[in-house]
Formats: C-alpha cells, structure tokens, sequence
C-alpha cells in the first residue's frame, strides 16, 4: 500500500519544484493555520452556548479547556497517560523486533516467501478487536491483554513493509555483493538493510498510530487501566467536561507521537536522497 | 504443472498449519482451544439461521453505510480543501489534530450526543474511518502534475470535467490508499461500537459468549470476523485493480524501463 503511494508523486521533479515555490510564498501558512484553530474552537463554543446541541451532552470548549488543564497538575492523569504510553511503547517494541526478524528471514528466501504468501495475506485483514475476547479470557485486565491487541495490530504493518523493503534490493548491487565474498549477515548488513530502511520506518510509523489506537481500545472496552479506562469511567459517571478533556488528551498524544515518528524518520534517513512519499493513518 | 507448484505454494503452508491445530488438539481437554472438527460444527450450528439475519446483517449494514459516507464525504472534502489553498492552510492543523485522536474514544462522545442506536453506530464509523481518505485525498489534490494542471487550464478545461478527468484520477493512487486504510479503521470500529454500547450486533454476541464462558462458539465469532476482514480485503483489492489498472500498467512500463 505504502509501496504504492511512494511512487505516486506523478512526475516527480517537476512536482516537487512546484511544492517548493508555493510553500516559500506563503509564510502566513502557520498564521492561517492557528485562526483555523482558533475558528474551531469559537464555534465548539457557541454550538453549546446558542443552544444547538445540549451543554449537557456537549460542554463548551473552555469549560473542557480548563479541565484538560487542571489535569495536566494532576498525578492521576499522568499515572493514567504513562500506563497507556507504556502499553503502547512495550507492544510497539515487541511487534517490530518480531516483524523485522521474520521479515528479513523470510524476504531474503524465495521458497520461504512464495510459501508464506498465501498465509500472510490471509491473517492480516483479521481484525485485532476479534480478538478481544480472547484477550480477555487469557489475561483479564492485565497489561498482557492490551499488549496482545497492540502487537497483533502492529505486528503485520511492519512485516508487509519489511518485506516490501526486502524485495527491493537492487540484484546487481546484491550480486556484487556476493561476487566479493560478503556473507549472508553482511549482505543483509549492507546492502539488504539500507535498501529497507526507509520502507522500515514508514511501517513502524503506520504501526506506531495503529498501536496508539489499540492501547486505547483495549483500554477502553477490557478496561485495563489507562486514559481509555478513565474515559469509559467519565462516561459512566456522566462526568462530562472531564470526559472530554480526556479525548483531548489522547488527540494530543496522537499529535506527539506522529510528530515524534516523523522526527525520528527524518534523522534516521537524513542519507536517503530523497524521504519516500508517506501515506497518513 | 506450474500451476501444481503454484497451488502447492498457495496451500502448504496452510494445510500445516491446520494439520498441526489438529494434532496437538487430538487428545487435549483444553477448555479454551477448541479442536477443528468441534469449531467448524459450532460455526455452522451458531451462524447459519437466524443469528446470521439477526446479528450479521446489521452490523454488514451499518458498516456499508458508514463505510460508503466515509468515502463520498473523505473525497468531496479533500477535493474541495485540496484546491483552495487558503483553506488547505486554514483547516490543516486542526484536521491533523482530528486524525491524532485515536477514534474508539469517540464511542463514548458519540453515545452522549446522538444516543445508543444504529445512527450512532454509523456515525461513529465515519468518524473515525473518514480521516484518511480524506487526508489522503488533500494530499493527492495537492500534487497534481502541475503541467498536466496548466495544460488543462490552457485549453479552458475547468470546473466539474477538471475534477473528473484530471484531478481525481491523479489524485486516485493516494486516495485509494486511504480507502485502504478507512475500511480496516471501519471495520475495527463496527466492532467496538457494538461491544462498548450495544444490545445486539456482531461485537455484543462474541463478547456474549466470552462472558458466557461458550469458548467454541466465540472461537467462531472470532472467525467470522475475520472472513469479513479478508473479504472486504479481497473486495477492495478487485476494485482498486479495475480503477487504477491505468496505474498499475504506467508503473510495470516504467520499471521495465
């Protein structure tokens, strides 16, 4: 899917010297960008306020606001938001060490690939929230459950990716490789690795959001503790503004990590001649 | 024979796989596996009938709804946002800050403002499901060839035919990228819909049987989901074939070349 988008910059050069003028002419770019915002949140503030849609049900936004604020002095919610982060951060690790391992063994072996192909395009599509109440059952609350969702979720994102990257490598620069007598290791080392990388990161930045979505279902519907749990208990307890300064939060951690992943792709493929067209979660 | 080996490669890995599940079940009394031959009974005892009129169908149906307004609303936003460009930059922030929030906790937001019913089930699914086609779309409106864009404009091709003929088919790749994506966010969103909030759906009766300790008959639960998951794959994987095979041919050219 990623592979598809990567190339989809319809001719290229030409394109990409058109993005470049219009985005060195517009320098109000942030300003618009920041009275969108601003826009936004007049009119969450006046739906309640005229009375379009219940304050009951929706509060206005600086009701939510100071909420969301007074949390951030809160150890309660820091507790809630480390749990979540860590949940996420745990199954992100473990997927991608997973997926890169068999993704290098099995895209580096022709029969292994052919073998595998049927069976991985066939277990991908499952849904992970199928396999909630099997979490459930096997863990209860425990952390083990939300980690069974979010590595299920994120696990197949990076192996598709791995083994696209895998399947890219160049066959001369991999035959001359062999002809000088590097081995297998060295081989994936220097020539597999570094055509893979870039395909790497857009997987594990795909899978970093899907993770984040996952952690907080879990959460959410299992009711393991972290930020979802403290949503479904807001919820319930028809504590409303509070209960809306939580999705706030976890927008906001959204926000953070995608801007996080972008960071970290950019400094590990500042060598790239050019960072692969990305597609958005 | 090649096309022996080539269904040798398609099922052996598979055929493994259940083999194994049959052998190290054969004399277990495992109370959470079930074995083969119990699960495919309990499928077709639990989902061919009534359930499948009672349970399937709606849920199909909210998320053929959702999913069908996710995308028209995705793509006729992007188009819009995409070319103007003042409210592309007016709008981005904020809609990157939608996309962030993670959209099973909009179960709950949505409960509250339209209330437990199939709405609300629809509603949610395009909230969540709309954000990357339709960013998706922008992004893809964007970066539009722009000698194929001036060339349109030279020869006075404007308004509805530049949409029809030049913007949406080389915005297509990205978009249907997005729809990739929309459909498995969907999907997973039909379910939580039901599981969170609901009395009745695919999502509440595999939860149903958990809780009722009914291991095969959520075991079978857990498979129809998956079909659906590899269903609506396969059927997106057709469509996107038929609507970009334009694509498709120009990248097989350029990488022979």
């Amino acid at each position: 899917m990623t592979a598809v988008v990567a190339s989809s910059g319809n001719g290229g050069p030409l394109t990409r010297k058109g993005r470049k003028r219009r985005t060195r002419k517009t320098s109000t770019r942030p300003l618009l960008g920041l009275a969108g915002i601003i826009g936004f949140l007049l009119v969450w503030e006046a739906i309640p306020r005229i009375g379009i849609v219940n304050p009951e049900f929706l509060p206005p936004a600086s009701e939510v606001l100071i909420v969301f604020v007074q949390n951030l002095g809160l150890t309660a919610f820091w507790v809630a938001v480390m749990q979540t982060l860590i949940s996420w951060g745990l199954g992100l690790a473990i997927a991608t060490v997973a997926a890169l391992v068999l993704g290098l063994t099995i895209g580096s072996s022709n029969f292994l690939r052919k073998a595998t192909h049927s069976t991985i395009e066939f277990l991908r599509p499952i849904p992970s929230v199928a396999l909630i109440p099997l979490a459930v059952l096997l863990f209860g609350v425990d952390r083990g459950s939300a980690l069974l969702l979010v590595i299920y979720a994120s696990f197949w994102q990076v192996l598709i990716q791995v083994l696209y990257g895998v399947a890219d490598v160049d066959t001369v620069a991999n035959d001359t490789a062999k002809s000088y007598g590097l081995g297998r290791l060295a081989r994936v080392r220097y020539v597999v690795w570094p055509t893979a990388l870039p395909y790497i990161m857009t997987g594990v930045r795909l899978a970093a959001a899907v993770a984040l979505i996952l952690a907080i279902t879990a959460e959410l519907i299992i009711g393991n503790p972290g930020l979802g749990h403290q949503i479904a208990l807001a919820q319930s307890g028809a504590a409303i503004a509070p209960m809306y300064a939580l999705v706030l939060a976890t927008g906001m951690i959204g926000v953070v990590i995608n801007f996080g992943m972008r960071l970290i792709e950019r400094k590990f493929l500042a060598w790239h001649s050019s960072i692969r067209g990305e597609a958005i979660v | 024979m090649r096309l022996a080996t080539r269904t040798a490669y398609l099922l052996a890995l598979p055929i493994l796989l259940i083999l194994f599940w049959w052998v190290t079940t054969i004399g277990s009394t495992s109370f959470f596996v079930p074995k083969p031959g119990e699960l495919s009974l309990t499928f077709v005892e639990v989902w061919f009938g009534d359930r499948f009129f009672e349970d399937v169908v709606p849920s199909l149906t909210n998320l053929v709804f959702g999913v069908l307004l996710a995308i028209v609303l995705g793509i006729g936003l992007g188009v819009l946002i995409g070319s103007v460009r003042w409210l592309r930059a007016l709008t981005e922030p904020t809609l990157e800050f939608f996309r962030a929030i993670p959209p099973p906790v909009l179960v709950p937001v949505l409960m509250l403002l339209v209330g437990i019913n199939d709405t609300m089930k629809v509603a949610v699914i395009v909230s969540g499901a709309i954000w990357p086609v339709l960013l998706n779309t922008i992004e893809g409106v964007r970066a539009v060839d722009s000698v194929l864009d001036d060339t349109a404009r030279t020869y006075g091709i404007g308004g509805f035919a530049r949409i029809r003929h030049l913007v949406l088919p080389s915005a297509g790749p990205q978009i249907m990228a997005g729809i990739r994506q929309c459909l498995s966010i969907a999907l997973i969103l039909m379910v939580i819909s039901e599981m969170f909030a609901s009395s009745s759906g695919l999502g509440f009766t595999i939860v149903q049987f958990q809780r009722s300790f009914a291991i095969p008959e959520m075991w079978s639960g857990i498979v129809v989901l998956g079909m659906i998951g590899i269903i609506l794959s396969f059927i997106f994987q057709w469509t996107e074939r038929r609507i970009l095979a334009w694509y498709h041919g120009l990248r097989e050219v350029e990488n022979a070349g």
